[in-house]
């Protein structure tokens, strides 16, 4: 499916983060990059309905305000940067409770069928029983995937995924979301900070910048030295990997030529 | 957009364990809960044996009138008391704990056993105290429409906009300080006798229990259960923050409002006949929690279960300490809890909150 977000604009209180922010994201993975407060969880909580910007979200043309919450919901799925949960759950009941949409008192064959199969895929059958609670990081965010993953969505929003993982579990969870979005024709989206991760793994890129969009499209033509000095004030090169995909080596800050604020990237924050 | 072929028996069977491990809990609870209510209808200053008892209960053979009055007409709706008012609370707190996400969430915490207290004192210095039948009356009546308006003011400030969950907390234990504070110039005003009164109510107390109360607090809690029990799923993923709860289609604030009005319902008619017995709706859910996690299917029923284990067993002790009288049920509560919860904490192999 497509969705398409059309003029947005959104501001919490006085405070405008999104300025008419167009975004058509087809079948495949994208990344949206950005600095801190550019706008990237905002830009996903207003595609998936949390959020009500100015400017209208259509899921293959149509109006998302015309969808029934249950079906939108269905269809499509949000995973906030935060995952943490204190809950005391255990990981198949984490994973059955992303069925909520029609979930009855007791699961049908098909909820456990598909959480079965979702557990064998994710590789977390053996922890079945285990409370989430008790989870390592990386197995945590596996669960919220899981559950993600279990309405079978068409749009699969991922907000930072790979936040806060090392590196193993940063690939490991990239290459499946490649792998999932493939087999399954989904439409996923993942705001992601890595420049080099985005574009190992992303088909298209979209970079904003103080809520709009600086560019997008194929990495390659995306992730420039330009693109980089002028949205994260950083001098890098930009170099090519053996199979075409652009490889980021940040060098130094780059001398700013506007005095709106201090560099993003500084000591405070 | 299928899963893969494979299915893992493993998966399966693991889930069928977890559920009949839950019901089997369930159960035990459940079985445990009536031998409480047994042995609390075998207890008392009459020094009635238990197969008297249980020949008055079951109404066979020839069962002298006495026996037949003590239990029919005051051990046995005392006992059952015991029991539903612990499921009230403890069904009432699991939900606060829930909806607000803050384990200390309960109806004591949130100002509804304080403001019940409030409400029965304002009647006894009214002088509701000095007409008997008026007592019976009004004293709840009036506990019930002051633990009303406390949840109505928590509800008003649940439902201003962009109020946050903490919000909430803070003012309920805002309107528990602004109660305790009624009580004590109540208190302060009154008589000799209706301090005493008012002391008396505020301790809690399962003796005035009828059947006509009986049946008030079990018809809420058979018209709340169900109502709550539809939402368990929801109840379950609003655990996980209220982003995800949303994402997964829970309208999470028709939720929150709506069950905070059943619990606030829920909790007021149980405290206006007790009194204060404020210790349970805090405790119980965190035992069933426990033994069966958050799992709303399980964590609700359950909850009202230890409920009303804790009070029935209460409510045994409270008449076993002092042989021959009746220690008040409200300080029992808190004294047999406390070890047992504390006991239940560092126990624990896992993390329950």
């Amino acid at each position: 499916m497509i969705l398409e977000g059309k003029n947005l604009s959104f501001a919490y209180r006085s405070d405008r983060v999104l300025h008419d922010v167009d975004v058509r994201l087809e079948p495949g993975v994208t990344a949206i990059i950005g600095p801190n407060a550019a706008g990237k969880s905002t830009l996903l909580r207003c595609l998936c309905g949390l959020l009500k910007p100015r400017g209208s979200v259509q899921l293959d043309g149509r109006d998302v305000r015309n969808v029934p919450v249950a079906e939108r919901s269905r269809i499509i799925s949000y995973l906030p940067q935060d995952t943490s949960t204190q809950a005391v759950l255990s990981v198949v009941e984490s994973v059955l409770l992303g069925r909520l949409h029609g979930l009855g008192w007791r699961p049908s064959e098909e909820d456990l069928r598909v959480v079965t199969g979702l557990l064998d895929e994710l590789d977390l059958a053996d922890l079945a029983e285990r409370s989430i609670t008790e989870l390592s990081g990386g197995q945590g965010q596996m669960v919220a995937l899981a559950q993600a993953l279990a309405r079978e969505p068409d749009i699969l929003l991922l907000d930072e995924p790979t936040a806060n993982l090392d590196l193993e579990h940063q690939f490991e969870i990239c290459s499946l979301m490649r792998r999932l979005t493939e087999s399954r024709g989904m439409t996923t989206v993942m705001a992601m900070h890595d420049l080099n991760v985005a574009a190992r793994f992303a088909d298209v890129v979209y970079v904003l910048q103080d809520g709009a969009v600086h560019s997008h499209g194929p990495a390659t033509t995306v992730m420039t030295h330009s693109m980089i000095a002028s949205v994260y004030h950083v001098n890098a090169r930009v170099a090519a990997c053996p199979d075409g995909r652009p490889l980021v080596t940040p060098l130094e800050l780059a001398v700013r030529e506007d005095n709106r604020r201090g560099h993003p990237s500084g000591p405070t924050g | 957009m299928k899963g893969p072929a494979a299915y893992s028996e493993p998966v399966v069977a693991a889930y069928g364990r977890l559920v009949r491990w839950r019901t089997a809990v369930m159960g035990l609870v459940g079985c445990l809960v009536a031998t409480g209510v047994i042995v609390d209808i075998a207890t008392g200053p009459a020094g009635l044996t238990v197969s008297e008892i249980l020949a008055a209960i079951v109404r066979v053979g020839s069962v002298p009138s006495q026996h037949d009055v003590i239990v029919w007409t005051f051990r046995m709706p005392t006992a059952l008391m015991a029991v539903v008012v612990g499921a009230a609370l403890g069904v009432a707190g699991a939900e606060m704990q829930t909806i607000l996400n803050n384990p200390l969430a309960s109806p004591y915490t949130l100002g509804v056993s304080a403001s019940a207290s409030f409400g029965a004192a304002l009647a006894v210095v009214l002088g509701a105290g000095a007409i008997p039948l008026v007592e019976t009356l009004a004293l709840p009546a009036s506990a019930f429409a002051m633990a009303m308006l406390c949840s109505l003011a928590i509800y008003a400030l649940a439902r201003i906009k962009g109020a946050s969950r903490e919000t909430i907390i803070l003012g309920g234990v805002a309107l528990l300080f602004l109660f305790n504070a009624g009580v004590g110039l109540l208190k302060y005003v009154a008589s000799e006798e209706q301090l005493a009164a008012i002391t008396f109510w505020i301790f809690g107390s399962l003796q005035g229990a009828t059947w006509t109360k009986l049946a008030v607090v079990a018809g809420t809690l058979a018209v709340t259960g169900p109502l709550l029990a539809v939402h368990a799923w929801k109840l379950t993923a609003l655990r996980l923050g209220d982003d995800r709860a949303r994402s997964l289609g829970v309208n999470v604030r028709r939720l929150r409002l709506t069950t905070l009005v059943l619990v606030s319902l829920l909790s007021a008619v149980a405290v206006c006949f007790v009194g204060t017995i404020g210790f349970i709706g805090f405790v119980g859910p965190h035992l069933a929690r426990i033994m069966v996690g958050e799992d709303q299917r399980f964590l609700m029923p359950l909850s009202g279960l230890t409920g009303a284990l804790l009070l029935s067993i209460a409510s045994i002790a409270s008449k076993s300490i002092f042989p021959g009288a009746v220690f008040p049920i409200g300080i029992a509560t808190a004294f047999m809890g406390v070890p047992f919860f504390a006991a239940m904490v560092l126990l624990r192999r896992r993390s329950y909150w």
